[in-house]
């Protein structure tokens, strides 16, 4: 039996009186795509931000590659190997979009000190420029990335979460606010990511989505959270026939 | 680079290089003093402009590199130890003013650094004992060369410019280096910097040593140029016009210290000298100019040639849409 | 003890003076989004053309009056217009800048155009002193206290119990709810604006007379109105009263049982000591950084 990259146990988180997460345990096996779908206020982004490393949870644990990451924050996470994305555009704007990717990868390789006298791109052009060739946004690399329209910023965003080769990436909301036309487009770069890493590792992906389509299509499987509580856990098609789940979220 | 560029730099080093044997003392006097500004204000661009951090106190370390140097040498040590001893204080006293950075933002950060400025200028100015006070300390010499003294102002113009070329070369590598983009990233997202692994700890406070460390090396060549310094030069006011200095030039480009310290202190000096009816007039108008241009060039004299080139791109791409739609107009027509 | 107390009252007197900048500069905050770092000059602008009304022989109320006026459209509205207004959309430093540049302006202009030397200034009250259980308190402090406090306390009254001051309340929380609301923005940044400009004539015609008109009286009033605000509570109004109040009475007890020569450093200290620990304030809250 593989261990499981990503185990969660017990998370609990509570603001004041309510309890946005309220026990919340899953493991992501490497080289999965896992898919966490949920009405607002069902704990999703409370449960990320503490993957994240951006709140401290007030029970349980998260451990990542068996070892126990609770504590840790984004800088700490990063250099573990975890990647993410943002839901409002972060990249950085002045900066042309290779060298977004660049700096995205960049403190992985050496000390601060090495660094200092270090060549500008880090060594790192080649997986900056397979990435860019991947993402199939060649023609705008070399354009400060705050000029580039909002759908390329956003395909530069998931880039740069990839730069450094983290076991896992987690996507928050990576189709927000993106034109349907390019929705298809990310599903397929996503695949193609977790199959083909660059790297030769597994990379396993967590994606929190509204787009229930993209989330279907994309993910191995897929945890519904409902007011801070795991509902149910399954593949796309046991999802999609869990009674409860069509109930309380997915609709008729 | 392009032609333009290289002539340009040509030119510039000519000038640079071959024009002061020709001027008289004063005139070697304002190139000396136009240097030393850049040096300092170089630190200041890497804290403000690249790190994107706020520092209003950078004449703090200028002082403190003077002070420094002048104390050493009144104890009876050499000018060549007052270097680096003036540059590891102010490194380490920028390191501690980094701190505050790294819990207060923006307007407090800025707020902060003031207040550090007017700590140390208290401490300059009635400290008699370790800084003379009001009366200041003079009898600052100049330092020797391996036996070649460096007295007359040719000599150390020539030495002031050795001196800042190599700072402009430690500051143009280490921006190039990881650390540059680094910094970049601390300036425009430290969010996102975080979360892919850079440490905006560090960076915080190594972009306030640093910089703190050039304008303490500027601070020691002052010293020198001098002869005499007291608390005056290194008060909140001067701060405040070596940030106008960064903005004015153009925060976060590189040339910009060479031409905000020209217009902080060569202009005024040399509108003195050719129209002294203006010579009062010319802080309300520096003053002016800076209120301008923030509003009409918010990112400094140096983003002018971007400007210029952005607003052609944009006229060609307009042209290229009007034709497009004119070209789509006459297919449309002949369709029909 | 009674020279404690007296001290004690004089810094109340200042810093009630020291509120008010600290007042109108938390306001051009919270409502505009504006630092004003010539907030110093805002007081000697007035001050001086008081000086050249009352020099064309009208009486100090009416002086002060026109003043006022004047004040509202060229450090009100004029300065909105032209400095705020147009740097708003590039952030926060820009208007900084733009304001040192303007306090530059102002400072050097008055210097060179005007006059660089120190002019006197009548002052409101009576030199009379007298004495209350042993303290000697002069007829000028308690003047200025008084009707520095009865200014902060009418302009909070306004800010809180009129329809006009609870919109621009609602205005400075959040800009975007208010507009929503239907309420009249740029009218309520305006009015920010236009009571900044007075409350720094009122400062102007209370601290001028102690410390005499000169070009750069600005200086030291900008300096401690920021300490003053920040110390109190950049986000509160009521901070800036506390924040002005803590100063002058710091200054005068550092002054009178440290030494004269480093009587900023105590309001400095203090101001360092909350802009590490408590950068919100005294009295104000915490703001958020946005992610």
């Amino acid at each position: 039996m593989t261990a499981p990259i990503l185990k969660v146990n017990g998370l609990k988180k509570a603001y004041g009186a309510i309890q946005a997460v309220g026990g919340v345990s899953f493991e992501v096996m490497p080289g999965e795509i896992f898919g966490v779908i949920g009405p607002n206020g069902s704990g999703k982004t409370t449960l990320f931000n503490s993957m994240l490393g951006q709140i401290t949870p007030d029970e349980g644990s998260i451990e990542l590659n068996g070892k126990d990451v609770s504590k840790c924050g984004p800088l700490e996470l990063n250099r573990r190997g975890v990647g993410r994305t943002f839901q409002t555009l972060q990249v950085f704007g002045k900066m042309t979009v290779r060298d977004n990717l660049i700096v995205a990868a960049q403190e992985h390789k050496g000390t601060m000190l090495s660094r200092m006298f270090a060549p500008s791109d880090s060594g790192l052009g080649d997986r900056a420029d397979a990435l860019i060739k991947r993402f199939r946004i060649e023609h705008v690399a070399h354009l400060k990335a705050g000029t580039l329209s909002y759908g390329q910023q956003k395909l530069v965003d998931i880039a740069m979460a990839f730069m450094s080769e983290p076991d896992l990436v987690l996507l928050d909301e990576p189709c927000a606010g993106v034109n349907p036309s390019l929705v298809g487009g990310i599903s397929t770069l996503l695949k193609d990511l977790n199959q083909n890493p660059h790297s030769g590792k597994k990379s396993s992906f967590v994606v929190i989505e509204h787009n229930m389509d993209f989330v279907m299509d994309l993910c191995h499987r897929i945890m519904v959270m409902v007011e801070g509580q795991v509902m149910a856990v399954g593949t796309p098609a046991e999802i999609r026939a869990n009674k409860q789940v069509l109930d309380a979220y997915l609709g008729a | 680079m392009s032609k333009k560029q290289i002539l340009f730099g040509l030119a510039f080093g000519a000038v640079v290089l071959c024009l002061p044997p020709f001027l008289k003392n004063y005139g070697v006097y304002m190139f000396t003093t136009w240097l030393i500004y850049v040096i300092a204000t170089m630190g200041l661009n890497l804290t403000v402009g690249y790190a994107g951090q706020k520092s209003l106190g950078h004449a703090a370390f200028f002082g403190i590199g003077a002070y420094t140097v002048a104390i050493l040498m009144k104890a009876g040590f050499s000018w060549w130890l007052g270097l680096p001893a003036a540059i590891a204080l102010c490194f380490v006293l920028g390191v501690v003013l980094g701190f505050p950075a790294l819990r207060v933002q923006t307007i407090y950060l800025a707020f902060a650094t003031l207040g550090f400025n007017t700590a140390v200028w208290l401490v300059m100015r009635n400290e008699e004992w370790l800084t003379g006070g009001t009366f200041g300390l003079n009898g600052i010499a100049r330092p020797e060369i391996f036996g070649y003294s460096l007295k007359d102002g040719l000599p150390y113009y020539y030495f002031v410019l050795a001196i800042a070329a190599i700072a402009m070369g430690l500051m143009w590598g280490l921006l190039r280096s990881p650390w540059g983009k680094a910094f970049q990233a601390l300036r425009d997202n430290p969010i996102r910097a975080e979360s892919l692994g850079i440490d905006t700890r560090n960076y915080t406070l190594l972009s306030f040593a640093i910089g703190a460390a050039y304008a303490g090396i500027a601070g020691v060549l002052f010293a020198s140029l001098v002869d005499f310094i007291e608390p005056a030069p290194f008060a909140v006011g001067a701060s405040i016009m070596m940030y106008l200095m960064v903005v004015v030039g153009g925060s976060g480009y590189f040339l910009g210290p060479l031409i905000g310290a020209l217009v902080g202190m060569v202009v005024p000096d040399w509108i003195r000298d050719v129209f002294p009816i203006l010579s009062n007039w010319y802080l309300p108008l520096f003053g002016g100019t800076v209120v301008l241009m923030m509003i009409w060039l918010p990112d400094g004299l140096m983003s002018l040639p971007d400007r210029i080139r952005a607003k052609r791109e944009s006229k060609l791409a307009s042209a290229k849409r009007a034709d497009a739609k004119s070209e789509m107009a006459a297919v449309m027509g002949e369709q029909k | 003890m009674t020279d404690f107390l007296q001290l004690v009252f004089s810094g109340f007197a200042t810093g009630s003076i020291y509120a008010l900048a600290a007042l109108g500069f938390t306001l051009l905050w919270q409502a505009a989004g504006t630092i004003n770092f010539a907030q110093g000059e805002f007081v000697m602008l007035p001050a001086f053309m008081m000086l050249a009304l009352l020099s064309y022989g009208a009486p100090l109320p009416v002086a002060f009056a026109l003043t006022a006026l004047i004040s509202t459209v060229v450090l009100g509205w004029a300065f909105k217009k032209s400095v705020v207004d147009p740097l708003f959309k590039y952030g926060m430093m820009q208007i900084v800048v733009a304001s040192i540049g303007l306090s530059i302006v102002m400072k050097n202009a008055m210097r060179a155009g005007y006059s660089a030397e120190a002019h006197p200034f009548p002052s409101l009250f009576s030199d009379s002193l007298f004495n209350v259980a042993g303290v000697t308190i002069s007829t000028g402090d308690v003047g200025t206290l008084v009707c520095a406090l009865l200014v902060v306390f009418a302009t909070q009254a306004f800010l809180a119990k009129t329809v006009t001051g609870r919109a621009m309340q609602a205005v400075a929380q959040n800009t975007e709810s208010a507009a929503v609301l239907g309420i009249n923005v740029p009218k309520m940044i305006f009015y920010t604006f236009a009571i900044n400009a007075v409350l720094a004539c009122v400062a102007a015609i209370l601290v001028t007379p102690v410390y005499l008109a000169k070009f750069d009286m600005g200086d030291s009033l900008g300096t401690k109105a920021f300490f003053a605000a920040i110390i109190g509570g950049f986000n509160n109004s009521r901070g800036a009263l506390l924040g002005g109040l803590i100063v002058g009475v710091s200054e005068n007890l550092a002054a009178a049982y440290i030494s004269p020569a480093y009587k900023d450093a105590v309001a400095l200290v203090v101001f360092m000591v909350v802009i590490l620990f408590r950068p919100q304030g005294l009295l104000g809250k915490r703001e958020e950084r946005k992610v």
